[in-house]
């Protein structure tokens, strides 16, 4: 074979800048939150558009810890979040495994009906979602969200484990029980030690939407004591003035619980478990 | 220890009949092969013996008892998957012990078998590796220690040797040849390799289309095809099948007639059993078109006129070339003939050569 002849350098030096580019306008935004959450709220509209604030503080934060509602906001969409994430977790992944594995009567319809979820605009239903949830008389409590949240996130997560399952052969469940293992033996010690990938990367995807979520938040909850984040954000919008200082000081604050989830998942996200349990 | 029983075995997915009326009993330390073209069923019966497939219809029966609806986990029969199926997330030594591990064996008496199996495998070197560490032969030999260590009653293998080079083939065969010959356990084995399915069998089974067409020794097979069918699927390189003209049968150059009576239709002659004479010395006359050299044997690619392609297998080397003319003496003794639906017609029954 012909020797691989090196990249031009002018190549090299522009795929950096690209890639250089592409990071700053991602990191740019949270960069901007980092630095009003810093100034001082006195200089926020003197110092304008200028890249770097002239005075530090934490005074922003330390308003927002303690002297507002936000811990208990704080609470509760963990509490919400961990929550759905769990709850959907278990249901896709039974759900997803039922549907990789087992051929079922009206398989097909269960699908289809789950699709059909997807797609109506989530404005439309949050009418009757609001008549049914107060006829419960769950109005004004976590659980709300969390059943909401878990509801409308099963389809997708379902279709995400599915995936994973079906990315799993066959063929070592059946060596399981061949071993000796009952088919759900099989799952939990063959099955799912492999899926981990595929399960953390679910619960990272509905830990994330019910953290952020504002819109059912907003009609199902009106009571500052089962307000999440999202709701609480807005408390800081007023009729006449928006406080970004203590705004921004809470998104920052806001990032922690997310990132600390990703960091606990990110190892189940390595990919490539699966490689060499089948073919030479 | 114990022997398989089929009585009446069915299979259908759906209205699908994938095997019908399959009956086959297989002793105590044999070693059966099932072959077949692709699709003809022989997975699909390997899975019914496992357990991982329900029968549709018929017994199963392990040691006489009953086995139609026992889970493959109580059947006590290890299977070698032509994937190798080995637990990705398992080192070696797991892997092997993992029928243990499930019983509950404690991880001290796991250790002895494990280790005698790795040992006769030569898998000591790789107890800690995971399976991606590994390279096919290795995983291979993985799979296999891993039914060893359950010293089941039966081994059930699916074309293990598939994913292989030939070389390796060659020696993973030898192994579970020698690897009966120690344990003395019943083996079942599906492939689509004649030399395995030749070498290993103490019965080989032929299948097609969800049928039995034969069960027999390798020779018997080789020697007395039961039909047309068998006749072309085991030996390599194929019979050459020639159709009879109804009357009168095959015309010699000598003027002699072949199969003119009994009501055959078709003349079977292995490539083996055909010898290359000079033009005008033979039975008949034939061009050689195209001549493969292998060192041991020589396959010459003829055409008779009227009769179409005929393959000559030759020990050793031949002086032809190819587009000369020669010609082929028959093997008396060794032509098979079919009737009209496809079956041997037995020598006695017929005589072949008249005149
Ligand atoms: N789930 C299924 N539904 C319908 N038909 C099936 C199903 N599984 C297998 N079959 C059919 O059953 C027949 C036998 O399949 P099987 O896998 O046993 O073939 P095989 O002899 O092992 O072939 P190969 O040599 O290619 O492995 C095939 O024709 C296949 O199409
Ligand atoms: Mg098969």
């Amino acid at each position: 074979m012909a020797s691989i002849s090196r990249p031009h350098p002018a190549l090299v030096v522009g795929k950096y800048l690209a890639v250089a580019f592409y990071v700053a306008f991602a990191l740019f935004p949270l960069y901007w939150l980092f630095k009003i959450a810093l100034t001082p709220d006195a200089l926020i509209y003197t110092d304008g558009t200028a890249l770097w604030p002239s005075a530090l503080t934490l005074e922003n934060f330390r308003s927002v810890i303690f002297a507002s509602d936000f811990l208990d906001y704080f609470r509760n969409s963990v509490i919400v979040s961990l929550s759905t994430a769990a709850a959907t977790s278990l249901i896709a992944a039974a759900a997803g495994y039922a549907f990789s594995r087992f051929v079922f009567r009206g398989k097909r319809w269960v699908v289809a009906l789950m699709l059909l979820t997807q797609m109506f605009p989530l404005l439309m239903i949050i009418a009757p979602i609001y008549k049914i949830v107060a006829a419960v008389g769950l109005l004004n409590s976590l659980w709300s969200l969390i059943i909401v949240y878990t509801a409308f996130n099963i389809p997708f997560a379902t279709f995400l484990m599915q995936s994973f399952f079906d990315g799993i052969p066959k063929d070592l469940e059946e060596a399981a029980m061949m071993d000796g293992c009952t088919r759900f033996q099989a799952l939990r010690k063959v099955i799912l030690p492999l899926t981990l990938p595929g399960l953390a990367a679910t619960l990272g995807f509905v830990f994330t939407a019910a953290w952020s979520e504002l819109l059912f938040a907003l009609m199902l909850v009106s009571k500052t004591d089962a307000m999440t984040f999202p709701v609480g954000l807005l408390t800081f919008v007023s009729k006449f003035s928006v406080d970004w200082g203590q705004m921004m000081a809470a998104g920052v604050l806001a990032l922690i619980p997310s990132c600390l989830f990703f960091l606990f998942i990110q190892r189940y996200l390595v990919q490539g478990l699966t490689s060499g349990a089948v073919k030479g | 220890m114990a022997e398989l029983e089929l009585r009446d075995v069915r299979k259908s997915y759906g209205r699908i009949d994938v095997l019908h009326d399959i009956d086959l009993k297989i002793e105590d330390g044999e070693f059966v092969v099932l072959v077949g073209p692709s699709g003809c069923g022989k997975s699909t019966l390997l899975r019914m013996i496992a357990g991982l497939e329900p029968i549709s219809g018929g017994d199963f029966l392990i040691g006489g008892k009953q086995m139609n609806d026992v889970p493959p986990r109580d059947r006590d029969i290890a299977m070698v998957f032509q994937s190798y199926a080995l637990y990705p997330h398992m080192a070696v030594d797991r892997n092997m012990g993992f029928s243990m591990e499930i019983r509950r064996k404690p991880a001290a008496e796991r250790k002895g078998p494990v280790t005698r199996a790795a040992r006769t495998l030569g898998l000591e070197p790789y107890l800690d590796r995971f399976p991606k560490a590994l390279s096919g032969g290795q995983r291979q030999r993985v799979a296999m220690g891993r039914a060893i260590v359950r010293d089941p009653k039966a081994f059930l293998f699916d074309e293990p040797l598939s994913n292989l080079d030939a070389a390796l083939r060659v020696e993973m065969r030898l192994e579970i040849a020698r690897l009966h010959q120690r344990l003395g356990t019943t083996m079942v084995y599906v492939t689509h390799d004649q030399v395995e399915a030749m070498t290993l069998a103490d019965r080989i089974v032929v299948l097609n289309a969800g049928e039995i067409q034969q069960i027999g020794t390798p020779l018997e097979l080789y020697e007395a095809p039961a039909n047309r069918f068998v006749a072309q699927f085991i030996g390599s390189p194929t019979m050459n099948v020639l159709e009879l003209p109804p009357e009168g049968g095959l015309k010699l150059d000598s003027g002699a007639r072949i199969a003119g009576t009994g009501g055959a239709r078709h003349l079977g002659m292995r490539p083996e059993h055909l010898r290359i004479v000079p033009a005008g010395q033979g039975d008949i006359t034939v061009e050689a078109q195209v001549i493969e050299r292998l060192g041991s044997d020589t396959n010459i690619y003829t055409e008779a006129a009227h009769l179409g392609p005929l393959l000559v297998r030759a020990h050793g080397n031949v002086d032809l070339r190819s587009g000369e003319r020669c010609g082929l003496i028959f093997d008396r003794e060794k032509l098979h003939l079919f009737d009209q639906e496809g079956a041997r017609i037995t020598p006695n029954a017929a005589a072949p050569v008249q005149g």
